[in-house]
């Protein structure tokens, strides 16, 4: 280029330019646009993701060597009817069950008054405030908030002396701690899902609900909790899943009880029995292919 | 107004939103039976004034009277009024059958009843048949035909009536327009209109309300709203106007005050010809002319400066474009001229 002052025309400049004309050749060419786009992901999507869990599947149905240890690949359905029989396994998966639904309408419970006020009470300024302050505890370790409730229900803790002047007593460590800290760490994947389902119930519906002459708690029944089914279940997927694969907070505040995780994490580790653990870690997952299907039923899913 | 007990009756109706005053000491009496609009831009309060009536909002200070009854403090629910909202609010996850039958399932109406008297409210809005859709499946007339139904079939004292034909287009605006009327003639209930569309008001009322900054500006039946509207701003928000303030009064008409013409009762003439005994004939050069259909506008620039709009009717279909740059009179009668309050600070 020569050192004149005056710049070419942009349009002759950018005619010359490589980044142009692969821009007027991705412009053209629409399949080879889609193409590049999705690429990285659905790479990602099919090895990371659908290969680890095939490779699950896979390992449940194999088996180990009870003398060296080693996972031998001769296909046996052995580990599958263990699980399905065994009276441990079957006691664990009711138990397991059981706290991740108590988890879930614990949440439900909880989620449904503080999603209403951020929606529909709340002034913009405070609503904005609220959904910051539910995202906070995400901030935090998971550990650190499991080993704080830990601390909240130890003997001569907090609970225990809030509960002690109405004559209650801290529930200990148990079953029913281990729901009270699951229902504590799964909120706000069950808030904010109901606050945006509830954001999207224009405030018109309930005034013509009342207007038409219905009181506040039919205007809720009637009106707000149909419109609102999808979000509560689309986060009782949330806290029932979450609920339903962890072992660490029964670690920590359960005492002596076990729960699906717990047996998964020893069967790897203590049992080194691999395959075992794959089966166990398949009772979750048929669960959750249960509950979603069961949603899918009520329609819930296609409004998400 | 009538001796007999009004259908609604505001006192001293005040509604603050923060510093900004939405409602200024509002009275007013509406008529049984009446159809009232409340007319106005977008945050000159009629809204205001019609969620205060259904009970949405409550009143900073002052009353609302229901048939002589205070129901200032009463619930929305607990109040004999009901509401055709802008947007519809149409419960989505119920059928029209269901939206309609609502208002009587509330009220503990057995299923076959509510069922015989929302199909007849939906006839009654040419709807038969469409009970087991979904809102979603229906146009915006239809829905709109629907939010109908579902706020007369529990027979209201009031039908609040929130800018409905708002989102639908003109052609079907001009037939809701008719079916409106005819359905609070069939109905006999009063009707409360809130539109910012002038024409709208004009065609459908009984009496108008003309709101500006929170209080009315002018009350009266279309006739009297649009042949002599009290103030600049009715002059101007309701149809279009001419306006002479004063100074310009003074120079070109021999006024004293404010007045105001409209548009279709000035005649242009060639300057050759001779005014009649009691027209005003003021010299100016066409500046643009406006091709309308049924009409044209043309702006005319009067010695001076001032600019007014004339309305002519197209009789011929003589191409008006090219009388652009013509030197005309622009005459009218001078019993035409509206005087207008002068503007209040």
């Amino acid at each position: 280029m020569t050192s004149t002052p005056t710049t070419a025309r942009a349009g002759d400049s950018l005619t010359e330019s490589p980044a142009r004309k692969v821009s007027v050749f991705l412009s053209q060419h629409a399949r080879v646009r889609l193409g590049l786009l999705l690429s990285a992901p659905l790479f990602w999507l099919g090895l990371v993701y659908i290969a680890a869990l095939a490779a699950l599947l896979i390992t449940a149905f194999w088996t180990v060597d009870s003398f060296t240890g080693q996972v031998q690949t001769t296909w046996t359905l052995d580990n599958i009817i263990t699980v399905l029989t065994g009276s441990l396994y079957q006691t664990v998966t009711l138990r397991t069950v059981g706290v991740a639904l108590l988890v879930t309408i614990v949440d439900i419970l909880v989620a449904l008054p503080i999603a209403f006020f951020m929606a529909k009470v709340a002034s913009p300024r405070l609503q904005r405030i609220l959904v910051i302050a539910v995202l906070m505890p995400l901030w935090a370790s998971y550990l650190v908030k499991v080993y704080a409730w830990r601390s909240v229900l130890s003997q001569g803790g907090i609970a225990e002396w809030i509960a002690q002047p109405f004559g209650g007593s801290s529930p200990g460590y148990g079953l029913p701690a281990t729901i009270i800290t699951l229902a504590y760490l799964w909120l706000p994947y069950v808030i904010l899902p109901i606050y945006a389902g509830l954001e999207r119930v224009p405030n018109s519906l309930l005034e013509a609900s009342s207007d038409l002459g219905a009181k506040t708690w039919r205007t809720l029944g009637s009106v707000v909790l149909p419109m609102l089914w999808p979000a509560i279940i689309a986060g009782s997927i949330f806290s029932f899943s979450l609920s339903l694969g962890d072992y660490i907070t029964v670690n920590i505040v359960g005492g002596a009880n076990q729960l699906l995780g717990n047996l998964v994490y020893t069967n790897v580790g203590a049992a080194n029995n691999l395959p075992l653990a794959a089966a166990i870690a398949l009772i979750p997952i048929a669960i959750m292919v249960v509950y979603l299907t069961a949603a899918r039923r009520t329609g819930a899913l296609n409004n998400l | 107004m009538t001796s007999a007990t009004p259908a609604i009756r505001l006192t001293g109706l005040t509604k603050t939103f923060g510093s900004v005053n939405a409602v200024d000491q509002l009275d007013l009496e509406i008529g049984e039976g009446e159809f009232f609009s409340m007319l106005g831009p977008s945050g000159s309060g009629k809204t205001t004034v019609l969620r205060l009536i259904a009970g949405f909002e409550l009143p900073t200070s002052g009353t609302v009277e229901l048939q002589g009854v205070d129901v200032t403090h009463r619930a929305p629910f607990d109040r004999d009024v009901n509401t055709v909202f802008q947007d519809y609010a149409l419960f989505p996850h119920m059928t029209v059958l269901e939206n309609v039958a609502y208002g009587l399932r509330v009220r503990g109406v057995g299923r076959a009843e509510r069922a015989e008297r929302a199909e007849a409210a939906l006839a009654s809005v040419a709807l038969a048949g469409f009970g087991g859709r979904k809102p979603s499946q229906l146009s915006g007339g239809q829905r709109q035909r629907v939010a109908l139904a579902r706020a007369t079939v529990v027979q209201p004292k009031v039908l609040l009536l929130d800018e409905p034909l708002g989102a639908l287009d003109l052609k079907l605006r001009e037939q809701m327009q008719v079916e409106l009327k005819e359905l609070q003639r069939s109905l006999g209930i009063t009707f409360i209109f809130v539109t910012h569309d002038q024409e709208e008001a004009l065609t459908l009322s009984d009496r108008i309300a003309v709101f500006n900054h929170g209080h009315i500006e002018q009350l009266g039946t279309p006739t009297e709203i649009y042949e002599a509207p009290s103030s600049p701003f009715v002059a101007s928000f309701v149809g279009t106007s001419n306006i002479f303030d004063p100074s310009e009064a003074e120079r070109m008409l021999g006024r004293t005050s404010t007045v105001s013409i409209r548009p279709e009762k000035i005649a242009l003439h060639t300057p050759a010809s001779k005014p009649a005994a009691g027209t005003v004939s003021l010299p100016g050069t066409i500046s643009e002319v406006i091709y309308l259909g049924t009409s044209t506008r043309i702006l005319v620039e009067l010695e001076g400066g001032k600019r007014l709009t004339v309305l002519e009717q197209n009789a011929s279909s003589r191409s008006a474009l090219d009388r652009r740059g013509e030197m005309v009179h622009a005459r009218f009668a001078s019993a035409d001229l509206v005087a207008l309050e002068p503007v209040a600070a």
